[in-house]
């Protein structure tokens, strides 16, 4: 029996639409579209990508700031439809886009875990089973009940983490998680992947960090402005990135990686 | 844009989302897309709720006191100053004041409901009818609360409490089904210009004094009676006006015309909240 690979992309275009300048009000809409000033500037986020990601697979995705990659993740998170292709994903999907979204300071600790759970699709029960040990490695068993304008900054991240990573899912889509915080944190993050990937669970992981990538993936996939230029083993597509990134033909283009 | 689809592979159902081009889903599988979210909403209400009361001092009979203190003023004002002739005009008032209430905050809220709520949209895949149905769903909940000062009202005021007042239940659910729909297209329209939330802020007031909430009917002048007539409104508080304040259960025509007015504008919000949604990663 052969499985269906638990990511696939065909042929996935991202087209935005967008007028050449912001109108913000109907009045000046209604103005610009009877004096027909108004036009449109299409800009492609992603051209034609297609890949897969077989189940179990930690796949790195790395490229230049605009180059597609959060675009990517929230066509595989089915938060945006793509202009033209089709993305199919099989399994639950955890999308970890921004950590701490959704989180209401008027609510205490306890109501906001309940609160992130349900964004993500899960049931009360479900969150209940988890909650104990969402609690536990967030280390905020003492606050877990007063609101969480009460908090950090570093105890909302570390509560939006432990949520982020604690509800069951087949697939992860992380985005920059690892760059936010101080090195425990990070290292903390990083546990968390390493027993994801034990799990067996998929993972596209959106890192700038090229050592975290080569360490932690055994794929990559590089995006720039959009197209994939590489898909392979990590060592080789951040070598072909760095390669590519900082030749001469590519100067002026790229922000560094 | 998205279907999802169980499918069976070993003991655990793996959904299986395809996300493509051009694949919009049936209004039917939105729904169902809602259901499936169910938690989401009742944390939604839960929040809304729980947000609005624990943070006051007087709570949760803030939304008694709200209508008592405003009934004391507006009957002093009306039934002194202006003198119009009502009996029991405090019932009479509150019997359309509740549903406008109803009607003005949760169009109102499920505009800003939206707004706020777009950085979430970007980064989480929830169904983004909820919001508007979730602000809904807590103003339902607060018009069935302030039904309690009102029937303590109706008691010492010595206005009588008819079987009737079993037909409120009705009357307000075909109002809900009306501000969803209203809500609908007044927060997708929002979120693509700032000025919708003003200019609509400016209406509600128009509005107001065009609904016959604080007068009677009687006196609008025969001529302009036609404009007052094209006021959906007018039927739809007439639904719970009826069973408050008059004792008796609405027309049929009143009851066939709201109806009407809450199934196309359930249509006209939501074709023209699933036209926009699409664009809304545009302008969140």
């Amino acid at each position: 029996m052969t499985t269906s690979p638990a990511i696939e992309f065909c042929n996935v275009t991202m087209r935005y639409r967008l007028p050449d300048r912001r109108i913000p009000t109907l009045k000046e809409w209604a103005i610009q579209r009877l004096t027909a000033k108004l036009r449109y500037n299409d800009f492609l986020a992603l051209q034609d990508v297609t890949f897969t990601a077989d189940g179990g697979e930690t796949l790195g995705i790395i490229g230049a700031n605009g180059a597609g990659k959060s675009t990517l993740l929230r066509v595989a998170a089915g938060i945006l439809a793509p202009s033209a292709g089709e993305a199919v994903v099989r399994g639950r999907v955890a999308p970890i886009i921004e950590l701490g979204t959704g989180f209401d300071p008027e609510l205490s600790g306890r109501e906001n875990i309940f609160f992130n759970g349900a964004l993500l699709g899960r049931s009360r029960a479900e969150m209940r089973r988890r909650f104990d040990e969402i609690v536990e490695f967030s280390a905020l068993a003492n606050f877990i009940d007063m609101p969480l304008r009460t908090y950090s900054t570093g105890m909302v991240a570390r509560l939006a983490f432990s949520v982020a990573t604690t509800v069951d899912a087949d697939i992860y889509l992380l985005d920059e998680v690892l760059s936010v915080g101080d090195e425990s944190f990070g290292m903390r993050c990083q546990e968390r992947i390493e027993r994801f990937r034990r799990d067996g669970g998929t993972i596209l992981l959106v890192s700038h960090n090229l050592p975290t990538v080569e360490r932690l993936c055994r794929q990559a996939l590089w995006l720039h402005e959009g197209r994939v230029m590489a898909r392979g083993p990590a060592p080789e597509v951040v070598g072909q990135y760095h390669a590519g990134a900082f030749s001469p033909s590519f100067a002026g283009r790229f922000e560094g990686g | 844009m998205v279907s999802q689809e169980p499918e069976f592979e070993a003991a655990l159902p793996r959904p299986v989302m395809r996300n493509a081009a051009g694949l919009r889903p049936s209004v039917l599988e939105e729904a169902r897309d809602v259901a499936a979210f169910s938690h989401l909403l009742a944390n939604l209400v839960r929040r809304d709720l729980t947000v609005r009361y624990k943070r006051s001092v007087l709570g949760f009979f803030w939304t008694m006191l709200n209508p008592l203190l405003l009934m004391i003023i507006l009957s002093v004002v009306f039934s002194t100053v202006f003198r119009f002739a009502v009996k029991h005009f405090e019932v009479y008032f509150l019997s359309a004041y509740l549903g406008w209430t109803f009607f003005a905050q949760t169009t109102t809220g499920a505009m800003s409901s939206l707004a706020w709520n777009g950085a979430l949209m970007k980064r989480v895949r929830v169904p983004k009818v909820i919001f508007a149905f979730s602000t809904v769903l807590s103003g339902l909940a607060n018009l069935g609360l302030s039904c309690v000062p009102l029937f303590a009202i109706m008691f010492i005021v010595g206005a009588p409490l008819t079987p009737a007042l079993l037909f409120l239940p009705v009357s307000f659910l075909i109002l809900a089904v009306f501000v969803f729909g209203v809500s609908l297209g007044m927060s997708a329209a929002a979120v693509y210009f700032d000025d919708v939330a003003q200019m609509y802020g400016v209406a509600l007031m128009g509005l107001m004094y065009l609904t016959p909430i604080f007068y009677p009917i009687e006196i609008i002048p025969q001529k302009y009676l036609w404009l007052i007539r094209l006021n959906p409104l007018v039927y739809l508080f007439e639904l719970a006006r009826a069973p408050i304040y008059k004792g008796c259960m609405p027309s049929l025509h009143d009851v066939v015309i709201s109806a009407a007015c809450a199934v196309v504008a359930m249509v006209v919000g939501t074709t023209v909240f699933r036209r926009l949604a699409p664009g809304f990663y545009r302008h969140l």
